[in-house]
């Protein structure tokens, strides 16, 4: 099946029932989406479907087929999702970093759709774990994308 | 082939490099050396030769001809910036910007043994305390001899030179050569003495101090951070695998094992100890097949090398088991004479307090791969806590003289004690095993599922406490007994000589001055595999203990912020850093009082002293729905002198982040001697909505460096349950206080 992954179209030899997330790992490579849980509990598997925010670990490949899809390698191509990663790297929100793409992810599609998020819209959208507790960076990061653009 | 044979400047696979040069006989460490730096094998001798050792510059630092400076870390990188807090140091005496170095794990070796204690782990809050004055001195060293190389090149007496960052100053002439231009002669010059050298003056410190950026940071933004489940080796095969239910039980036999091997691209089926694994071209399809199998387990015999989990255990009944201990337990510590002061006492109060065992849950979850090269050589990739134990640990299992093997140490997806070396709880012997069976290298990833039936827990304990207040309602003697096992104790399988301290830290070390103390351990030997869970002891005992001094207050009429500064009143430090907290909340205040939003909150104190680091905490809460809502949390934090403010607020953070979820939510609950949750859906992690806002104040004493990963945690749940018993008048004597009926 074909796949649109990052601008770029895919040919992909799997079984339709296969994750996502497992495509993109080793099939092609993309290794900044993380397995976590495989059950849609943490979220660190997040990507952009047609700019939605979908976790690929519970994804068939087969759903996605011909569908818009971008991961964290392609995050700064977009220019809210580049704004994203600056406001990241600014507020220094990573520890670990393992949960950080899909924090990424779900930030960039959250501000996608609703430029300025109050906090309760940001409590709603931001709901991937994070083992190392950086979720009060990250909270200052996109509040910070939301009211300033994220500029230094 | 050998190092001088390596092309200069030019880029090089070290990670190939290292096998070729490990494949000679040599030793590893001393020739990790990159490009542009060859190294003569006589000197390479001489150093592995040395009696005493010493700072082995060019193993450590390699200086690139643009003057990018690669730095092989003797500590893993798994989120509390020590890549960072390294480069740092180093640059400091260097002179070189942190934000040109290259940080990397170090391979295991003689070399990257950095620590003041002679050890090589990443773990109990030590990396930066253990190492700062070597690592200044790695810097500096480094320093005076590209100053020499200098001296050589220009023709001029090295008192003529200094440097800026990144390059070397000829004031009079107007001269100045890079780092990077001299760095190949430099690195040739002999060490000089370590003793000698020239550290800079603190109060000139541009870096070492300052809330210098995360070398990481960007990549751990983008997805381009490698962690152990990204490793990928040409030619490569994926495993998967079925653990046995409970830890012991062996594989009998396989209904369907013919069946899984039909599967579309699995490539073979293997029998391990305790479980069945599923080679693939493909993780998902090893996945699936590993669970597809139908295996009849058996029960453990009695010759198991594994703690066996019998089938009637569970977590209730062993806290009830804990709970029946009642013998006076081994002495950990003692001051004055508590039976006496107990004896006499008008006033007495007694408690028993315990807590719940807890996975690590850490987001990446275990992998390792293996590599077995043409000429017997083996290399590994897996997250990692200790290099040297675990290549001697897999030296052991294969045979194989640790000189053959290589470790390499991605990046960790969060560790908080879980990649130390576990019996039975790591995938690199499994991994070793099935690359060696198929003759192809493998990756084996454990699934969350099978994580969660391997991960060591955070032990359990029941802590009874008995003490005794003076007509002035203070306390005069306190007595802790534990009920427990330690996590060093679990993992030696035994006690040892004195009590552990990794179980009764926390109980014992207290600084309040209460004349008559006494702290024990009733040792119960459990069926549970237990490890090191972030702030250890710590975790545990100062809940229980902060928890009782407030019933202690409240007995004695004191207000419980008040009653610390008295028991701490011969101590400056600990006076400062209690106020100072106070200050950083705005003064303290107990409540109950109603907030601005309607709601009625409260607020609880308590302290700590872990892994040589002091802290203080501030929790104010409310009770929304029937359950507890952390709002603020205050910390003051003590570790004596600093590297970097902002990777500490971020440390507290974090910290805090685990406390509130061990306080609040987080319970591994066995039953059946089984694992009720093996995923997130049943072992629920503190999520962003429950996160507390965190307000960090770092107080520099000027005392004995301390740690700073671990000790911001252990006061955060006693003040959580302070105030929160303060506020509902229910006293909170366990966690997590999901277990709680709050109205």
């Amino acid at each position: 099946m074909d796949l649109r992954i990052n601008q770029q179209t895919y040919q992909v030899d799997a079984d339709a029932d296969t994750p996502l997330l497992w495509v993109l790992r080793d099939d092609l490579g993309l290794t900044g989406t993380k397995y976590g849980c495989g059950l849609a509990q943490c979220g660190a598997c997040s990507v952009l479907v047609d700019g939605n925010v979908l976790r690929s670990c519970v994804t068939p490949v087969a759903a996605v087929a011909g569908r818009e899809i971008t991961t964290i390698e392609a995050v700064e191509a977009d220019e809210v999702g580049k704004r994203m990663v600056d406001a990241w790297v600014k507020h220094q929100v990573a520890q670990c970093g393992y949960c950080q793409s899909g924090q990424v992810m779900a930030a960039t599609a959250l501000l996608k759709h609703n430029p300025r998020p109050n906090d309760g819209e940001i409590e709603a959208a931001m709901v991937n774990l994070c083992r190392c507790g950086t979720y009060n960076a990250i909270r200052t990061a996109v509040h910070d994308v939301a009211n300033n653009g994220g500029a230094a | 082939m050998n190092s001088e044979n390596l092309p200069l400047g030019a880029p090089v696979n070290l990670s190939r490099r290292r096998f070729l040069l490990a494949s000679a006989g040599a030793a590893v460490g001393a020739l990790v050396l990159g490009c542009g730096l060859p190294l003569g094998i006589s000197r390479v001798e001489a150093a592995n030769g040395a009696a005493t050792p010493t700072i082995q510059v060019p193993a450590l630092l390699e200086i690139r001809p643009d003057g990018r400076v690669r730095l092989l870390c003797s500590f893993m990188e798994g989120g509390q910036g020590i890549f960072t807090a390294m480069a740092q140091i180093v640059g400091e005496e260097l002179d070189v910007d942190p934000a040109s170095f290259l940080v990397e794990a170090a391979p295991a070796g003689p070399p990257f043994v950095v620590m003041d204690n002679g050890m090589r782990i990443t773990g109990g809050s030590m990396s930066v305390r253990t190492s700062y004055p070597t690592m200044r001195k790695l810097g500096a060293l480094a320093r005076a001899m590209l100053l020499q190389a200098a001296s050589e090149r220009l023709q001029v007496p090295v008192g003529e030179l200094t440097t800026e960052p990144g390059k070397v100053i000829h004031a009079s002439s107007g001269r100045s050569i890079g780092y990077g231009e001299l760095a190949e002669r430099a690195m040739d010059l002999p060490v000089p003495d370590a003793e000698r050298v020239q550290l800079r003056d603190p109060s000139q410190f541009r870096w070492i101090g300052k809330p210098v950026q995360r070398v990481d940071a960007y990549d751990k933004s983008t997805g381009k951070a490698i962690y152990s489940i990204d490793i990928k080796v040409d030619g490569m095969l994926h495993a998967a695998v079925q653990h046995a239910p409970r830890l012991g039980m062996t594989v009998g036999s396989v209904r369907n094992e013919d069946q899984v091997k039909a599967m579309k691209g699995v490539h073979s089926v293997h029998r391990l100890p305790g479980a069945m694994a599923v080679v693939a071209e493909r993780w998902w399809h090893a996945k699936r097949a590993a669970e597809a199998l139908q295996v009849d387990w058996l029960e453990a015999g009695s010759d198991s090398k594994v703690r066996a989990m019998p089938a009637d255990f569970s977590s209730d009944a062993h806290r009830e088991r804990l709970a029946g201990e009642t013998g006076p337990g081994r002495e950990a510590e003692k001051e004055g004479d508590f039976a006496s002061a107990w004896n006499n006492a008008t006033t007495k109060v007694e408690a028993t307090y315990h807590n719940q065992y807890l996975n690590h849950a850490q987001l990446e979850p275990p992998s390792a791969t293996a590599r077995f090269n043409a000429d017997g050589s083996l290399e590994v990739w897996l997250p990692n806590q200790a290099p040297d134990m675990f290549r001697a640990d897999i030296a052991k299992r294969t045979g194989l003289d640790p000189q053959r093997i290589t470790l390499h140490s991605p990046l960790l997806g969060g560790f908080f004690g879980r990649h130390f070396l576990y019996d039975s709880a790591n995938p690199y012997p499994q991994a070793i095993e099935l690359a060696k069976a198929v003759g192809r290298p493998v990756k084996l990833i454990w699934s969350r599922e099978e994580e969660f039936v391997r991960d060591v827990l955070r032990p359990m304990a029941v802590v009874k406490f008995r003490a005794a207040l003076d007509k002035d309602g203070l306390p005069v003697a306190l007595e802790a007994v534990s009920a427990t096992e330690g996590p060093s104790e679990a993992l030696a399988g035994k006690q040892a000589e004195k009590v552990d301290p990794t179980a009764i830290e926390g109980l014992a070390g207290k600084a309040y001055a209460i004349a008559n103390r006494r702290i024990a351990q009733n040792y119960v030997k459990g069926p549970m595999m237990l490890g090191y869970w972030r702030s250890v002891g710590n975790s545990l005992n100062d809940f229980f203990y902060e928890a009782f001094l407030d019933e202690l207050a409240d007995q004695g009429k004191h207000d419980p912020f008040e009653l610390r500064l008295k028991l701490l009143r011969d101590n400056p430090r600990l006076t400062t850093l209690l106020k100072a907290v106070g200050d950083l909340s705005g003064g303290w205040k107990r409540g109950p009082y109603i907030a601005e939003d309607g709601t009625r909150r409260a607020r609880g104190v308590a302290m700590a002293s872990p892994f040589g680091s002091e802290a203080a905490v501030i929790a104010e809460v409310s009770i929304e729905n029937g359950k507890v809502k952390v709002h603020d949390i205050w910390q003051a934090i003590d570790p004596g002198s600093i590297v970097n403010p902002a990777i500490i607020d971020a440390q507290v953070n974090g910290a805090v982040a685990l406390g509130l979820s061990q306080a609040l939510v987080e319970e591994a609950v066995f039953i059946d001697g089984k694992p009720r949750a093996r995923n997130y859906d049943l072992y629920p992690i503190l999520p962003a909505a429950s996160m507390a806002r965190v307000h960090v104040k770092i107080i520099e004493s000027g005392a004995k460096m301390g740690g700073i990963g671990e000790p911001p945690l252990p006061a955060t749940a006693p003040a959580v349950a302070n105030a929160v018993a303060h506020l509902t008048g229910q006293r909170i004597r366990s966690m997590p206080l999901s277990r709680y009926t709050f109205s």
